[in-house]
């Protein structure tokens, strides 16, 4: 039973980072139907932007994440504007060859400066509690609500304020909204913002759960919570919180029952089947897309 | 307001999409306080005209609003500078409720302390949509969802209103209604020009007309003259001369 809880607090923690990168997919898939797929390279930067604030700036924990949040949606920002905004009305292709471009520059980039792995110091105290067997680190108990803090922010700004109604409103339709005075062009640069920072928050969170970070972290975790993102509804929100907690949750249990070696593999098995049965994912539906 | 009252001034007006021209080098006024029509058939470039005057298809010709030039002004700022349009379709938001429809017009409006005068305004002359209004748009019947774009361009507060084919997929009765609060509107000052495949409705409220023709303007004059040209009826009201 301890066995069981403890597992379930590892995938609460490794699902929440997932849950904050898939959003960062599924908001920008939600505003422009594309596939950023440099995002994963994002999350890397972020982690990368915490070991400058912490060890060069010497920054306090919450500059630090402050800065990293900050410094990826503005690099999002640019990167949207100078990117992707030419081909927006060339062939789909382009705009995901593109992207993975944008994704290599950042990580032989970020090589380019840092050869190295990098060892992230300990920004937070990290306490653990026993209770009856049950070990619980404070580290993991502040990613958790951390991340549910932010993704309840995040929900808030979509759901109740204007440039919530205008995100919603321009993946819905594109070219109706600037008839209504909206003006598209700064949405998606909120939207990138956004979904970017969200991005970069995760990677300091795995930089501190993980201390040790290199330039290649962002393919793989990028990968999974892209998947996550499908998963839970590729547009959808709230699907893509969902899916990360999924995610999270079939990999620590796979670990927990079979050899490690099997992790990812039996994790996108599942997730494959799921898509059979679910072809839009859990909370999406088919988009009446307008041509 | 401005020489001649002219609101709206468009000269030789050309919209192609590759090789194919839409509209082909048309100019057409619109006067402040005017209903205009410009009635054509299917494929005549109507809508493409209403596109370019609100600035989200490229065009070459020359479209003025109150004397200034709308070349290269975004599409949210010819709404900010008082007009708005009820699209082909009308375009509305079907994963928002009724009340963010409306909400989301406002965005350009400096006096936000009036919305919710606007929106009683709004909801007196379409009592079905206080009932709807925390419903999503994309469950609203088709009538219910042209009333919609009407009132959600009503929210905008411009001065001057352009719907695109307003009559289309309603019954006549509803029609009617909607040409009538067309009438209110501008009678309590909204400037309109209306584009209409209905074009006996079209031309009986219209102060001008013009009858567009494969992206040609062939005739302008008074609505109800042309209501009895032979020309018109014979083509578009369907009554042999
Ligand atoms: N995005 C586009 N790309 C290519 N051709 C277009 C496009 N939009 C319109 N056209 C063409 O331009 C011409 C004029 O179209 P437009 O939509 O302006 O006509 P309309 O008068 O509004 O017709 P309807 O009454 O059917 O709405 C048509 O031949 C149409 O096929
Ligand atoms: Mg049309």
């Amino acid at each position: 039973m301890t066995y069981v809880l403890q597992q379930l607090l590892n995938a609460l923690q490794v699902g929440s980072i997932y849950a904050l990168i898939a959003l960062g997919y599924t908001m920008v898939y939600g505003i422009l139907t594309m596939i950023n797929f440099a995002h994963g390279d994002l999350f890397m930067v972020g982690a990368f932007l915490c070991f400058v604030a912490a060890v060069t700036f010497n920054l306090p924990f919450v500059p630090v994440l402050l800065l990293s949040m900050i410094g990826v949606a503005f690099l999002g920002v640019v990167i949207e504007r100078f990117a992707y905004k030419p081909l927006r009305q060339a062939p789909r292709v382009s705009a995901i060859i593109t992207a993975l471009g944008v994704g290599l520059f950042l990580e032989n980039f970020t090589l380019a400066l840092n050869p190295y792995p990098k060892q992230i110091p300990q920004l937070l105290e990290n306490t653990t509690w026993t209770f009856s067997g049950l070990s619980v680190s404070s580290l993991q108990v502040f990613v958790i609500i951390l991340s549910l803090v932010l993704m309840w922010i995040l929900d808030l700004i979509v759901r109740r304020t204007m440039v919530g109604m205008a995100m919603r409103a321009i993946s819905w339709d594109k070219t109706v909204a600037p008839l209504l005075g909206v003006p598209v062009n700064m949405i998606i640069s909120v939207t990138f913002a956004i979904g970017t920072s969200l991005g970069g928050a995760a990677g300091v969170m795995y930089a501190l759960a993980y201390p040790v970070i290199d330039p290649y972290m962002g393919i793989m975790v990028g990968w999974k919570a892209f998947i996550a993102a499908v998963v839970g509804g590729i547009g959808n929100i709230r699907g893509a919180m969902i899916g990360g907690y999924i995610l999270g949750a079939v990999e620590i249990m796979v670990v927990a029952f079979m050899p490690s070696t099997y992790r990812d593999f039996i994790a996108f098995v599942l997730l494959l089947v799921l898509l059979i049965f679910r072809p839009y994912g859990i909370l999406g539906k088919p988009h009446p897309q307008k041509v | 307001m401005g020489a001649n009252g002219i609101m709206l001034s468009i000269e030789n007006l050309t919209i192609a999409y590759g090789n194919i021209k839409a509209v082909d080098n048309i100019s057409l006024e619109v006067n402040e306080g005017e209903i205009v029509t410009l009635i054509g058939a299917n494929g005549a470039g109507k809508s493409s005209t209403l596109r370019a005057i609100s600035g989200i298809v490229p065009y070459s010709g020359r479209i003025r609003y109150r004397q200034e030039d709308l070349r290269g002004v975004a599409a949210h700022r010819i709404v900010a500078m008082g007009m708005a349009q009820v699209p082909e379709g009308r375009g509305i938001f079907g994963n928002l409720t009724v009340m963010e429809n409306l909400k989301l017009a406002t965005w350009q409006r400096k006096d936000k302390g009036d919305i919710p005068k606007d929106y009683e305004r709004a909801f007196g002359i379409f009592p079905q949509l206080q009932k709807r209004r925390d419903q999503l748009g994309g469950t609203l019947s088709g009538g219910e969802q042209q009333m919609l774009a009407v009132a959600r361009a009503l929210m905008s507060r411009s001065s001057m209103m352009l719907l695109d084919e307003p009559s289309m997929g309603l019954a006549p009765m509803l029609v009617r209604d909607i040409f009538q609060v067309l009438c209110d509107i501008n009678r309590a000052g909204t400037t309109i020009l209306l584009v209409e495949q209905n074009a006996h409705m079209a031309l009986s409220i219209a102060a001008r007309a013009y009858v567009l023709e494969t992206g040609r303007i062939i005739l302008s004059g008074p609505g109800k003259e042309l209501l009895g040209d032979s020309r018109v009826r014979e083509a578009y009201l369907g009554v042999d001369a």
